[in-house]
């Protein structure tokens, strides 16, 4: 053994080449796989995972403060079927200027048996002026001042960082003596049993029944939390999904084609082994074991470069989840070293045993073989194609050696499918986010409702602050302002269908909604009264089609109306959308106004505000078309798609170095009769162009049916359908242009290994073995 | 036509492959270097053919320096005023016979038909003609050096570098070997041949050189 093993680390220390490339090619298939699995983890059930991980509350109670003391709120933690509690925790609804809402909670500190607050920067609040706000809160960095002109003593915080709670119960945090005057105390719990909403209700009821009547205020399920983050993000989960498996494929594919393709470049060698007494186990052995060095070598830099990677990649994905995992799981590293390893083990030994069992004299012949019928078909072909002689040779070299071909084939193919497939989904996630933020752009005047927490159980409606002017005042004082293009008013209530168990939103459109941005998924907007759009979901829940007739009743009145259209809008609830002349009676609350283009915002907010605040109106800053869910994915998609085709690439380099390599010996015959470093180099890049087209051509279909399968699984998952707008974003000549995308790759890839032949001095080409 | 004056190539910390070598050939003459192994023999070629490059000294070529000549360059030179016979052949082995003779002319620009056309020809005179479209892996040793030899007269080469050109070759295929390049010399072509066969040498050479250590001696120590 002791033989095999000097010969093992010759073959490592002496080749070189070989060894950086299953190195190389290693390193990148772990970091890639480390970031896939990660996504695939990250992507699996992410609500319940991040809901276990930070003990979720089952129910957020909140309680009138003016009606119970802390103690009693204290007290409820006792009752039946609480496992675990957390609370009182002071609350207040406070409204910073020109923005909605928040709900401030009152907590010492993040952690304790329930709701374990992730902080995603910064610190807990350690005294009365600090807050923290919750990681997606569009308002202030790190280090900020947010002021609260509602609250006694008009109080500043400093914000001192940032906090995602997977319970969401709260949008922002204090310490508890920073809130004076709670209007409320919080309670979070955890039940025995919260599988149902049959559960959650029960022990709701027992809470109840504790205090005084009229005490609890709210309570929201966890289930209703779930389903309301699944909603969101389960348009997100099938995307990152395939793109961890296409990480993970792409690893498991270069491993293959680069430890296969340098096994074959050692052919001779094993020759010389077999022809010296080496068995064909032994040879076996040894080769198993010189491409497991380096891959052992390159899968530990890998799993540093993979974990390096994954920090700003799982902080973008915990973004678009809502969720707050933290790294790579130390599992996800050990499996994924373990899997490529065995990979390569596999691909070495398999190949290894192949070169193993060559005739003694066939291996050692190699070089001066003679050339498979295909090949010298091709060369045949190529040598009379028109052009000059470094184009035929280079086509022509692909079918000398069919088996690297596919591997090279099959590396452009992935990068063009990983391409084609980024392509796809980023335009369709564009598209989906433009839609769920289609009013962001408009400025917002609304009237002062109180808003509470999402999710809030019925029975607890939200009291309205008084809206003293008419909607037609209020609408002539939006027209008259100076640099107003358009605006129409949107009304909402809660209207009963009749079909349908429980409630359905109304919303009203009165003025010019063109600017409202809704994408129709069939049918058209609404013309007038009786017609009406409805979301997906609401037609699931009624049973209804387009052109089919619902009656709703709301505002004391049924009026049945025509479905015209189906509108996509990804917010998923059951959603109705008429026009303001169905139900007149419905006061609009919000009015979305359009500057025209150019006008002074600053400006323009103060003057509207100065002309509707009378009328009990807010104005609320917009909040720009480019949603934080929006920039994740796109960062996402974008980071991805590049280190994916960089693994392609350097799948392509791995395969042409080894091809070059091989060919040294013909690269200087052709150099010693002439051929100059250009002509050179463009034959080693025409040699892949065959394959790239091929990748192209295979990796380009592979893609769209890629796309094809997950775009609308994005939009089930969601329970949403996609307007065709969105799923029908790739063409024919972005296909087309995408197919050049393969030879781009494969000449990428081939860039290096084609500059070093050119380099090569002949005469050391020439006494190449 | 050939000038070398103090020509040294070191390979790393060694002793030189070539010391100091002067060397004059005249057009038609025919250049025999013998030398055992590691003499240098290799070297000197490859410094004649651009491709390697002397640490001192001048390489000239029909008035051209080869030693200052570019990668580019000196290709340009190999294609229009070398041609190369090596000990292994070379021949690319996807390649026909015929193909491989014409690939130096389509490389120098030649059309191809008639880079082809030539190459027939070449062959046809060499005697193997009807080799024309075999693969150089069925072809004996001694028909492949044809095929060599063939492939380095395709552009008419006012200059011919033979490595060890019979080296491989059986004592019937050297013989053969040895006899086509006696007729390009009668037509003559400037030969330069580096050989550890004397005999060859003595039969083809005008002039002989002896290399001994990268040094030039009489040929009669160059043992």
């Amino acid at each position: 053994m002791s033989g095999l093993g000097r010969v093992v680390r010759a073959g490592v220390r002496r080749r070189r080449l070989t060894t950086v490339a299953v190195g190389l090619a290693v390193l990148m298939a772990v970091t890639a796989a480390v970031l896939g699995a990660s996504l695939l983890v990250a992507s699996a059930a992410p609500f319940d995972r991040a809901f276990a991980g930070q003990h979720g509350a089952h129910l957020t109670a909140q309680f009138d403060a003016a009606k119970l003391s802390p103690a009693q709120a204290a007290g409820t933690a006792r009752v039946a079927g609480v496992t675990a509690a957390a609370g009182p925790f002071p609350v207040v609804l406070a409204t910073p200027p020109d923005a909605a809402p928040l709900t401030l909670v009152g907590r010492a500190g993040p952690g304790g048996a329930v709701d374990d607050v992730a902080l995603t920067d910064g610190r807990w609040p350690a005294g009365p002026g600090e807050i923290v706000l919750g990681a997606d809160a569009p308002y202030t960095r790190t280090g900020g001042v947010l002021r609260f002109p509602g609250l006694p003593g008009s109080p500043a915080f400093t914000v001192v960082g940032h906090a995602r709670s997977v319970s969401r119960t709260a949008d922002s945090w204090v310490t508890p003596a920073a809130l004076t005057a709670p209007t409320g105390y919080q309670m979070l719990y955890r039940f025995v049993d919260a599988g149902t909403d049959t559960r959650v209700d029960a022990a709701r009821g027992r809470i109840a029944a504790a205090v005084p009547a009229g005490a609890l205020t709210g309570a929201r399920s966890w289930l209703v939390v779930r389903q309301d983050a699944d909603r969101n993000t389960g348009i997100f989960v099938p995307f990152l999904t395939a793109f961890g498996l296409l990480a993970l494929v792409m690893a498991v594919l270069i491993i293959g084609t680069v430890v296969t393709g340098a096994i074959g470049a050692n052919i001779r060698r094993i020759g010389v082994l077999k022809a010296l007494g080496c068995t064909p186990v032994q040879v076996t052995r040894a080769y198993a074991g010189q491409a497991l060095i380096p891959a052992t070598a390159g899968a530990g830099l890998g799993v540093v470069a993979g974990n390096a990677l994954a920090v700003p990649v799982l902080a973008e994905t915990n973004s678009v989840y809502g969720t707050a995992s933290s790294g790579v799981a130390p599992g996800t590293d050990l499996l994924v070293v373990a899997g490529v390893l065995a990979v390569v083990a596999v691909a070495a030994i398999a190949s290894a045993w192949r070169a193993g069992h060559l005739r003694t004299v066939q291996a050692l012949a190699v070089g001066q073989r003679p050339v498979s019928r295909h090949g010298r078909a091709a060369a045949w072909i190529a040598a009379r194609v028109p052009g000059p002689p470094q184009v035929g040779l280079g086509l022509s070299r692909p079918f000398a050696r069919p088996a690297r071909a596919v591997g090279l084939i099959a590396a452009v193919a992935f990068g063009a499918a990983t391409v084609t497939f980024a392509l796809g989904l980023a335009a369709t996630t564009a598209d989906v986010a433009a839609a769920k933020n289609h009013d962001l752009g408009a400025v917002l005047v609304r009237g002062g409702l109180q808003f509470l927490p999402r999710g809030q159980q019925p029975g607890t409606p939200p009291s309205p602050k008084p809206i003293t002017g008419t909607p037609a005042q209020i609408g002539a004082a939006i027209a008259a302002q100076p640099g107003t293009r358009s605006y129409y008013a949107r009304g909402e209530t809660s209207v009963a269908v009749a079909g349908m168990s429980g409630t359905s939103d109304l919303y009203t459109f009165g003025g010019d909604a063109s600017d409202a941005g809704y994408q129709m998924v069939t049918g058209r907007w609404f013309h007038g009264a009786g017609e009406a759009v409805a979301v997906s979901t609401f037609l699931r829940e009624t049973g209804t089609r387009v052109g089919g007739t619902v009656t709703l009743q709301a505002q004391g009145r049924t009026v049945a109306v025509r479905i015209v259209g189906e509108v996509f809008d990804p917010h998923t609830d059951p959603e109705v959308l008429v026009d303001a002349a169905t139900f007149p009676e419905l006061t609009p609350d919000s009015y979305y106004v359009t500057p025209r283009p150019g006008t002074n915002t600053a400006a323009y907010l103060a003057g509207l505000r100065a002309a509707v605040t009378p009328y009990g109106m807010q104005v609320l800053t917009p909040e720009g078309t480019r949603s934080g869910t929006l920039l994740a994915l796109n960062f996402l998609t974008g980071l991805l798609t590049v280190m994916l085709v960089v693994i392609a690439g350097l799948g392509v380099l791995n395969n042409v170095v080894l091809d070059t390599r091989d060919r040294t010996r013909d690269i200087g015959v052709c150099k010693a009769l002439g051929m100059t470093p250009r002509r050179t180099t463009a034959m080693v890049l025409t040699s892949v162009l065959p394959a790239g087209l091929a990748g192209g051509l295979l990796g380009v279909p592979t893609g769209v049916a890629l796309y094809a399968r997950t775009a609308p699984a994005m939009g089930h998952a969601a329970g949403l359908d996609l307007p065709g707008q969105a799923v029908n974003v790739l063409h024919r000549p972005e296909l087309a242009a995408l197919v050049v995308a393969g030879p781009l790759i494969a000449l990428l890839g081939a860039a290096l290994p084609a500059g070093w032949a050119a380099r090569t001095r002949t005469a050391t080409a020439l006494r190449t073995e | 036509m050939i000038e070398l004056d103090g020509v040294c190539r070191r390979y790393g910390a060694g002793p030189p492959a070539l010391d100091d070598v002067t060397l004059r050939l005249a057009r038609g003459e025919t250049l025999a270097v013998i030398g055992p192994s590691g003499s240098g023999k290799s070297t000197l070629l490859n410094l004649l053919a651009g491709l390697d490059r002397p640490d001192e000294g001048t390489v000239t070529v029909d008035g051209l320096r080869v030693d200052r000549l570019s990668e580019a360059a000196s290709a340009r030179y190999r294609r229009s005023r070398v041609g190369l016979v090596f000990q292994f052949f070379n021949l690319l082995d996807d390649l026909t016979v015929a193909d491989n003779v014409a690939l130096p002319a389509t490389l120098a620009g030649t059309a191809r038909a008639a880079a082809r056309h030539r190459a027939e020809d070449l062959l046809e005179r060499l005697g193997i003609g009807r080799l024309a479209r075999s693969y150089p892996g069925r072809l004996s040793g001694g028909e492949r050096q044809r095929v060599g030899v063939a492939r380095a007269l395709v552009n008419r080469p006012p200059l011919l570098l033979a490595d060890e050109p019979t080296g491989a070759l059986d004592s019937a295929a050297a013989a053969d070997v040895c006899e086509l390049f006696a007729e390009l010399h009668a037509e003559g072509q400037t030969i330069v041949l580096v050989t550890h066969d004397r005999a060859l040498a003595g039969t083809l050479a005008t002039r002989t050189v002896g290399l001994l250590d990268g040094r030039t001696v009489t040929p009669e120590v160059a043992r």
